[in-house]
C-alpha cells in the first residue's frame, strides 16, 4: 500500500507540474480530472471510501463546471497567452518546490504521524498551488490554483481530522470555489457580447 | 424555533429567494422588513427564555444541531446580534437610495448571515469554512459584468482563502495543546499557523493591498460593505479564540504580537494615505487603520479593553457609511473619485465634499468627532502598560490628517470649467446630513455610544480573567 502511495504522489506531481505547463484549457481539466483521483486515492488512506468518493465526485464536478465555462473554440484555443518563454522556468520551479516538500514530508511525518507518501502528496499540491497562484493573475489559474491548494490541505486534514461536517463544508467551498470561476468567466463574456 | 434558525437560516433562504425576483421594489422591501424584524426580535425576546401569549407559550432555544456540530446563539450573542442585522439594514438603505440596491441587498444578507454563522458555530474553527462560504459570496458582489475581475478582487478571493487552511490547521494544533500543555513546539507551530492564519484574514500588512485595489475597481457601496464586513468579522472571530483558548488568553507573547500587529497596520495605513490621489483608497487606508486600532485594543486583554474594542464599532460603521454614499453620488455626476476629477467640489457638491472631509476627520481622531473620544480613551488606556504606543497612534492619524489637507486642498481649488452651482439632490443631501449629524452627535455625546454597546463585553466575558 504504501509503495502504491508514493507512486500516486509522484504521479501528482506530474500531474500538477502539468497544470502548471499547460496552455489548452481541455489538457487542463483533463489534468485537474486525474489530479482529484489521485487525492481521492490519498484520501481513501485516511478516510472510508464512501467519504473518498465524494471527494472525488466534488472534483469532477468542478471540471465539469469549469470546463462547461469555456467557450466552444477552435482546437488550438488557451486560456492564457504569452506562457511559452517561462516554461523552462516553471518545470525548475516545480522540481525545487517538490524536492522542498519531500524534504518537509519526511521531516514533518514522525511528528504528524501519517505516511510520508500522503504528506508528500499533500505538501506538493499546496506548494505547486501557491506557486501557480503567484506565475498568473488570469482568473481561471487563480482558481485552478486555489483547487490544487485546497486539495492538498484536504488530503493533509483528512488524516486528521474525519468530521463529516468539516468533509461537507470543505466540498462545499470546493464547489464554490469552481461556480466563483466560472460565474467570472461567463459573466465577463457575457457583458462584452452585450 | 431556535436561535440560529432565525438569524441565520431565515435570512439565507430569504436572500436566496429575493435573488431570483426582478422586482427591485420587492426585494429592498422584503430584505429592509426581514432584516428590520431580526433587529427588533434581538432587542425585544430573549433567547432561552420561556415567554408567555396568554394560554401559549414559547421559547427561542439557543442551539441548533447540523451533522453532529452545534450552532449557538445565546441571549449574551443578542447586543451583538443587533449591532450586525442593524448595521446590515443601514448598509440595505444606502444601496437601495443609490441604487444598487437589487445586487447587493440579496447577496449582502447571504454575506451577513454566513458571517454571523461563522461567530456562532462550535468548534470555532469551522467559523473559516463559513467565513470563506461568504468570501466566496461576495465574488459576485463585487465583480460587474462585462469588466475584468480586477486585481483587487482576485487579491481578496486568494488571500482570503489563503487563510483557511491555516486557520483550520491550527485549530487541529489547538485541540492537541488542550491534551497536552506542556508541549513547546506544538504551542510554537500553532502559534505561528493561527498569526499567519489571522495576518491574511485580518489583511495585515503586506496582506493589505486588496482593500486599495478592491475599492478602484468596485461601486463604492458594495466595496464600503465588504471593507466593513470582514475586517469586523475577522477581529470578532479572532476575538472568539481568544476568549475561547484559556492558555491563548493567558500567553504573555499575546499582547506584544497584537499590538505589533497594530502599530504596522497603523502606521502602514497612514503612510499610504499621504501619498494616495484616489479617494476610495483614502478610505481603504483609513479601514487598515480601524483595525490596527482594534488590534492594539485588543493587546490591552482586559474587560475595559473589550468595551472600547465594541466602542470603535459604531463610528466606524457611520463613517463608512457616509463615506461610501458620498463616493456613490460623485460617480452619479460622472466624477472619478480622485483629486484631479473634484478639483472645486464644494462649490458645486458641498454635502457631498464636507462628507468626505467630516468623516475622514473623524476616522483622524479630530476633537468633535465621533472618532476622538473612543481614541482618547485608548491612548489614555495603552500609555501606561506600553509606554509610547500613543506616539504611533498619533502618527498613523497624522498621516491619514494629510490626506484629509490633500483633500480638502483639491475640493476648493478653482475648477477647471463652468461652475454650474449646487447639483445635489434633496435626498441626497438628507441622507448625507443624517450622517453627519450622527457623527458629530457621537463625538459631543459619546455616552450614547457607550449606552448603546454596554452590554457587548458580556460576550468575550473571560478576556481580561
Amino acid at each position: 500500500m504504501s509503495a502504491i502511495n508514493w507512486i500516486i504522489a509522484i504521479l501528482v506531481f506530474f500531474i500538477t507540474t502539468g497544470l502548471l505547463l499547460s496552455k489548452d484549457w481541455r489538457w487542463v481539466f483533463g489534468l485537474l480530472a486525474a489530479q482529484y483521483i489521485a487525492v481521492a486515492w490519498l484520501t481513501f488512506v485516511s478516510w472510508s471510501l464512501p467519504l473518498a468518493m465524494v471527494k472525488l465526485i466534488t472534483g469532477w464536478t468542478v471540471c465539469i463546471i469549469l470546463g462547461m465555462s469555456q467557450p466552444a473554440l477552435s482546437r488550438s484555443s488557451t486560456f492564457e497567452n504569452g506562457m511559452s518563454q517561462s516554461r523552462f522556468f516553471r518545470i525548475v520551479a516545480a522540481a525545487l518546490f517538490g524536492l522542498l516538500s519531500l524534504a518537509l514530508a519526511l521531516r514533518s511525518a514522525a511528528w504528524l504521524g501519517i505516511d510520508p507518501s500522503i504528506i508528500w502528496g499533500s505538501f506538493i499540491l499546496m506548494t505547486l498551488g501557491l506557486l501557480h497562484a503567484g506565475l498568473s493573475f488570469q482568473p481561471m489559474r487563480l482558481i485552478i490554483s486555489l483547487l490544487t491548494l485546497f486539495s492538498g490541505f484536504e488530503i493533509l486534514y483528512a488524516s486528521v481530522e474525519n468530521s463529516l461536517m468539516v468533509a461537507i463544508l470543505l466540498s462545499a467551498v470546493t464547489l464554490g470555489l469552481s461556480l466563483v470561476g466560472a460565474y467570472m468567466i461567463n459573466r465577463y463574456k457575457e457583458g462584452t457580447r452585450e | 424555533m431556535s436561535a440560529p434558525v432565525i438569524w441565520i437560516l431565515i435570512p439565507l433562504f430569504t436572500a436566496a429567494l429575493l435573488l431570483t425576483i426582478k422586482s427591485n421594489r420587492i426585494v429592498i422591501l422584503v430584505a429592509g422588513i426581514l432584516t428590520g424584524a431580526l433587529v427588533f426580535i434581538a432587542v425585544v425576546i430573549p433567547v432561552d427564555t420561556p415567554l408567555g401569549l396568554g394560554e401559549l407559550s414559547f421559547k427561542i432555544s439557543p442551539a441548533l444541531y447540523i451533522l453532529g456540530r452545534r450552532i449557538m446563539l445565546t441571549s449574551a450573542d443578542q447586543p451583538l446580534l443587533v449591532m450586525i442585522y442593524g448595521a446590515a439594514l443601514l448598509w440595505f438603505l444606502v444601496a437601495s437610495a443609490v441604487g444598487c440596491g437589487k445586487k447587493m441587498i440579496p447577496l449582502g444578507l447571504m454575506v451577513t448571515a454566513f458571517l454571523v454563522s461563522s461567530l456562532a458555530v462550535e468548534p470555532i474553527l469551522y467559523g473559516s469554512l463559513l467565513i470563506e462560504m461568504a468570501v466566496l459570496l461576495s465574488v459576485p458582489l463585487v465583480f460587474s459584468p462585462g469588466r475584468d475581475p480586477g486585481r483587487g478582487l482576485l487579491r481578496f478571493l486568494l488571500i482570503q482563502t489563503l487563510a483557511l487552511p491555516l486557520l483550520l490547521f491550527s485549530g487541529w494544533l489547538l485541540a492537541g495543546i488542550e491534551a497536552n500543555p506542556g508541549d513547546q513546539t506544538l504551542m510554537l507551530l500553532a502559534a505561528v499557523m493561527l498569526g499567519l492564519g489571522f495576518c491574511l484574514l485580518l489583511a495585515v500588512f503586506p496582506f493589505s493591498t486588496w482593500m486599495l485595489e478592491l475599492v478602484q475597481d468596485t461601486p463604492p457601496c458594495i466595496s464600503g460593505f465588504i471593507l466593513w464586513s470582514f475586517p469586523t468579522a475577522g477581529l470578532l472571530y479572532l476575538t472568539n479564540f481568544i476568549e475561547r483558548y484559556t492558555w491563548l488568553r493567558s500567553a504573555p507573547e499575546l499582547p506584544i504580537l497584537l499590538s505589533a500587529a497594530g502599530v504596522l497596520m497603523l502606521i502602514t495605513g497612514g503612510i499610504l494615505a499621504i501619498f494616495q490621489k484616489h479617494l476610495g483608497r483614502i478610505l481603504a487606508c483609513a479601514v487598515m487603520m480601524e483595525t490596527g486600532l482594534s488590534l492594539l485594543i485588543l493587546s490591552l486583554n482586559s474587560l475595559a479593553g473589550i468595551g472600547l474594542f465594541f466602542s470603535l464599532f459604531v463610528p466606524r460603521l457611520v463613517a463608512l457609511l457616509t463615506w461610501s454614499l458620498a463616493l456613490t453620488i460623485l460617480g452619479q455626476h460622472d466624477l472619478d473619485p480622485t483629486f484631479a476629477a473634484t478639483k472645486g467640489l464644494v462649490r458645486h457638491l458641498p454635502y457631498t465634499a464636507a462628507a468626505i472631509i467630516i468623516t475622514n476627520l473623524s476616522l483622524v481622531g479630530f476633537p468633535l468627532f465621533a472618532g476622538f473620544p473612543v481614541r482618547l480613551a485608548i491612548i489614555s488606556a495603552l500609555r501606561y502598560p506600553t509606554g509610547g504606543i500613543g506616539f504611533w497612534i498619533f502618527i498613523g492619524s497624522f498621516g491619514l490628517g494629510i490626506a484629509v489637507i490633500r483633500t480638502l486642498n483639491a475640493f476648493t481649488r478653482s475648477p477647471e470649467g463652468e461652475v454650474q452651482g449646487n447639483r445635489e439632490g434633496v435626498l441626497h443631501k438628507i441622507t448625507l446630513g443624517i450622517g453627519l449629524a450622527l457623527l458629530c452627535l457621537a463625538g459631543l455625546f459619546p455616552q450614547w455610544v457607550a449606552l448603546i454597546m454596554k452590554q457587548m463585553p458580556v460576550i468575550f466575558q473571560h478576556i481580561g480573567q
